[in-house]
């Protein structure tokens, strides 16, 4: 019995243990309950809705661009898309097949598909299709009940209504880069596309507008179950072009076959009313996504269709320079209107005979004249006493030897050589000669065609500084533009020149005149040469151009401006390896002309 | 009323009346109010749904509840008599069970009972308890703190354990052998021969891990230490800890709970149904699950106390202590504080195996409770 009682006193103590330990143990568990809750329970909170909040960039619709008449250049179309959510059809290969059906798939196509389905959550969709015309649409929602889990989505594409005519100016969209994506959630969105070249780029932020997002609460796999919260974006803004769509139609259509560049700009403004680079390209293939064959075509083109020629072709202006010499000779005081000299076809400097391009000469020359006959031993003559740097000054304020800065990608500078530029470039001194060859627009110098385009206008505004641009000016803006200092009288005389060449019936140009109800033009040609002509050629007769391979031939160029009395409109028309400014730019820049006319823009 | 029941109890043999209003009802309420907050979460798990858990748990309990009072209400002696027989009986039933998930491929290791899936190896925690109180009840504290003494009750555990741990099922098999060494300290076993137990386990620990296949050792590493798995068990306790944690005081409130509603939080409806209470109804809801617990667990220790027979103090002390290792071990186990071994929430989580066998234990308690003073000799046999 006595150790019956320690037997049950053992139990008792050690219950009393265990009673203790245990009621420890869940105080134990309160205070860890405490402790994740109470302590930590924010941190806890954040990880919870971490989990569930998925936060959606919303992507604000693009801002449309408009040229100077509300005609739409660039827009967004509704992009239908055929969809497929695997887990709402009982059978992915029967929806597929009887899709097929209706809407052609290929191999490739169909297996991309399938692999998608397979690696994807089932309830995610995935593309079967898309750029859907609005026949396939209607065929595919009347054939519904037989493609369970496809659906049509629309989404916005970029798209660009007049498609080659406006490639060179606007540019295109493209997919983001890393690079270019950085932090910003809108352009890490996938198929979010930004401008890539032209004005696309160069008006991004206003054309992007702001994304938006949407809050949305979802489950562990993913599924969106509902929306928390809405924060509209704001679209971009739309863009409103100085071009003329119909001019510019029809400046590009009037090179036909022919590579080249041509611009047209309102004289006193700047605006730019045409803007032709051609052989051109669709830019809409390449918001679509262009195919290798595509992309390959317009690389190998020997026409360079992807090369903006309006402002990364540099050209010899050749003759068309012949304005700026005798502008610069004129207000130097080295000639006066009157002022002669006799071109008997050469002219000796030195060792060296510069010929003239009328091997028989033009005879005693005013400089008007020799404007309307493009004699190039006048111009020899009066470079050579005027010197480099004053021909370079005259240019440099005419708008040439840098970018205009018009806003596209790969402009270039041209070139304006003098003094200076030599000795940095080649440590050399500056020879006479050089400027001879200069004062024909030859040698060293190079000009775009936006640059010959500015100095025309320059020049016939009655020397104001008109910088080329897209933008529409307001009238302060306008109010604003630099008087260069260049007295009246000699810009008259050298625009009587110019209407010479094209009205006169020895002109240069005079198959290109024109009279539209007393309205005329007047211009410069030029013909530039891409090869080297050596002495022995020269003695044996010279090649004519037709005979030489399209590479090789003459460069055409031609500036022009209309109304005569009072100047509108200039233009600027290089035709690469078109042989002859005359017979080939001054049609072309004549046709323009006159279309601007008849179309009268304001 | 009180002087009445005093005069039936002494009586020795109650009515199955008198027994009936000896049940402790405070106990009993604490069980239901358990149950019910478990049908309201499983309400909230399925998303506001009856279906398919909350009806039938509450269904499931209602039989259960049943089974405790015919358990609580048949001759206590019965249990004294019987401890043996039901010992070994459910020691051949897990035998077969074992032999059958051998023999035929992916064999049920449970019974099927329309409501409930019987477990042998859940019935064994109470026959293997019941089996040890009798062993005790019938020796003298001499015996119990001899070595020959103890070597028969050692016996009895490591049979059971070591056939439910081939299964595999570690969790039970563990939940076992701390019950019987509870049981074994209760009773008066020195601490050293504790020490020499656990000296003799660590020793032979690398031995019978050398003779473990490579997926049992698989399972008891990943068992030791979940992070092993860390898209498994390992993401299990990180979204349980963060569904818990954004709970904070009050909760999210019903059916409200993000993590468990979007699927974050895994098993919601079983072992980790204290986290999805614990994120819906904060901690006043964590803390109200576990004092409703402590108030059933402190229940048995007065009972044990107030009980004067030594068989039934230790079967109640056994039982509960089964019964505070499924709560401890659930709850720190959701709480990061423990492996994740699938071990549920007794009368919360959904499942018919555990529920039977813990309303069986109470049933058994409150028995124990109800003829506290009818006095058990200590032979075990033909004392009537």
């Amino acid at each position: 019995m006595n150790r019956d009682n320690d037997k049950g006193k053992t139990l008792l103590q050690r219950t009393l243990i265990m009673a203790a330990a245990v009621f420890g143990m869940l105080m134990f568990l309160i205070a860890r309950l405490y402790y994740l809750q109470v302590y930590q329970g924010d941190k806890y909170l954040m990880l919870a809705d971490e989990n569930r909040i998925s936060t959606r960039v919303l992507v604000p619709p693009r801002g449309s661009v408009f040229d100077r008449n509300g005609v739409v250049l660039a827009t967004n179309e509704q992009n239908f898309q055929a969809l497929i959510v695997a887990e709402q059809t009982p059978s992915v290969d029967m929806t597929l097949q009887n899709f097929k059906k209706i809407i052609p798939l290929d191999d490739e196509e169909e297996n991309k598909i399938k692999e998608k389905i397979l690696y994807n959550r089932k309830f995610l969709p995935v593309k079967l299709k898309d750029n859907l015309t609005w026949e396939e649409v209607s065929a595919l929602l009347l054939n519904a009940p037989d493609l369970p889990g496809v659906f049509i989505s629309e989404g916005l594409n970029r798209t660009y209504p007049l498609g080659e005519y406006t490639a060179h100016f606007l540019g295109y969209v493209g997919a983001v880069s890393d690079d270019e994506a950085k932090d910003n959630p809108l352009l890490m969105v996938p198929g979010f596309k930004i401008g890539k070249s032209g004005l696309e780029k160069q008006f991004e932020d206003e054309l992007r507008g702001h994304g938006g997002n949407v809050k949305l609460e979802v489950n562990a796999y993913g599924r969106i179950m509902k929306e928390i919260e809405r924060k509209n974006g704001i679209e971009g803004k739309s863009l409103y072009l100085t071009i003329d769509s119909r001019l510019q139609k029809f400046a590009q259509d009037a090179f036909g076959d022919n590579s080249g560049a041509a611009v047209v700009l309102d004289v006193h403004s700047g605006e730019i009313l045409a803007f032709v680079s051609v052989p051109s390209f669709d830019p809409n293939l390449f918001t679509k996504g262009i195919s290798h064959a595509d992309w390959n075509k317009l690389l190998n083109n020997e026409r360079n269709p992807l090369t903006n020629k309006a402002i990364s072709g540099q050209y010899s202006p050749g003759s068309t320079f012949k304005i700026v010499v005798a502008l610069a000779a004129l207000e130097a005081g080295v000639i006066d209107k009157n002022t002669t000299f006799d071109c008997t076809g050469s002219m000796k400097l030195g060792n060296h005979l510069f010929h003239c391009w009328k091997h028989s000469g033009h005879g005693e020359q005013n400089v008007v004249e020799a404007l309307k006959n493009s004699c190039d031993i006048f111009f020899y003559e009066v470079a050579l006493q005027l010197g480099i740097e004053k021909i370079a000054d005259m240019a440099r304020k005419l708008g040439m030897g840098q970018a205009t800065n018009v806003g596209l990608d790969n402009e270039k500078d041209g070139l304006i050589p003098d003094e200076a530029w030599k000795m940095a470039r080649y440590g050399e001194k500056w020879q006479q000669g050089e400027s001879v060859i200069a004062g024909i627009g030859q040698g060293y110098v190079l000009a775009t065609p936006l640059q010959l385009v500015t100095m025309v206008s320059r020049v016939v505004n009655g020397g104001y500084a008109v910088n080329p641009t897209f933008q529409k000016l307001d009238l302060q803006d306008k109010g604003k533009i630099r008087k260069i200092n260049i007295s009246r009288k000699n810009i008259e005389i050298v625009k009587q020149g110019m209407f010479e060449v094209v009205n006169s019936k020895k002109g240069t140009a005079n198959t290109a005149q024109f009279d539209i109800d007393g309205i005329k033009m007047g211009g410069k040609t030029g013909t530039t040469q891409v090869r080297r002509i050596t002495l022995e050629e020269r003695r044996k007769g010279i090649l004519k151009d037709e005979d030489l391979p399209w590479k090789l031939r003459n460069h055409a160029l031609f500036v022009g401006y209309a109304p005569q009395d009072k100047p509108k409109y200039a233009v600027a028309v290089v035709v690469e390896h078109g042989s002859s400014g005359s017979g080939v730019a001054a049609p072309i820049a004549s046709k323009i002309l006159q279309e601007a006319i008849k179309l009268n823009i304001n | 009323m009180y002087k009445y029941y005093e005069a039936g109890i002494k009586s020795q043999r109650l009515s199955i009346k008198d027994r009936f209003f000896n049940i402790n009802f405070g106990y009993v309420l604490c069980i239901i109010l358990l149950a019910l907050i478990g049908t309201v979460v499983l309400y909230s798990a399925a998303n506001g749904n009856w279906n398919p858990w909350a009806l039938k748990h509450i269904v499931r309990f209602g039989i259960a509840l049943i089974l405790m009072f015919v358990l609580a209400l048949v001759d206590v002696k019965l249990y004294l008599k019987y401890s043996y027989i039901a010992y070994f009986l459910v020691l051949l039933l897990l035998i077969a069970v074992e032999v059958s998930g051998h023999v035929g491929m992916g064999a049920q290791r449970w019974i099927d009972l329309k409501f409930f899936k019987l477990q042998p190896s859940e019935l064994m925690k109470i026959a293997l308890v019941l089996v040890l109180a009798k062993y005790f009840h019938g020796c003298t504290l001499n015996k119990i703190q001899s070595l020959q003494g103890i070597i028969a009750p050692i016996i009895m555990v490591v049979f059971p354990v070591a056939l439910v741990m081939v299964q595999p099922d570690l969790g039970t098999a563990l939940m076992m052998t701390f019950t019987a060494m509870i049981i074994f300290f209760v009773v008066g076993v020195q601490l050293w021969k504790f020490a020499v137990l656990g000296g003799a386990g660590v020793v032979l620990a690398p031995i019978a891990w050398h003779f473990l296949h490579g997926y049992q050792k698989e399972r008891i590493l990943t068992f030791l230490n979940p992070e092993r798995d860390p898209l498994g068990a390992g993401y299990h306790i990180i979204q349980s800890k963060i569904a818990l944690g954004s709970g904070g005081i009050f909760g999210k409130g019903f059916l409200n709970g993000t993590q468990s509603h979007l699927n974050f939080l895994p098993e919601k409806h079983t072992d980790f149904i204290f986290t999805m209470l614990s994120e819906e109804f904060g901690m006043m809801g964590g803390v109200l699950i576990i004092l409703l617990n402590l108030i059933i667990i402190a229940y048995g220790y007065v009972f044990a106390f107030r009980t004067s027979s030594y068989f039934g103090k230790l079967v109640i002390i056994g039982l509960n202590t089964n019964y505070f290792l499924y709560v401890f071990i659930n709850i720190a186990m959701v709480l990061g504080l423990l492996p994740v071994v699938g071990i549920p929430l007794p009368l919360i989580s959904y499942g018919g195996t555990v529920m039977l066998s813990v309303m069986a234990s109470f049933g058994i308690i409150l028995c124990m409770d109800i003829n506290r003073n009818l006095n058990l000799g200590r032979s075990s046999f033909g004392d009537d």
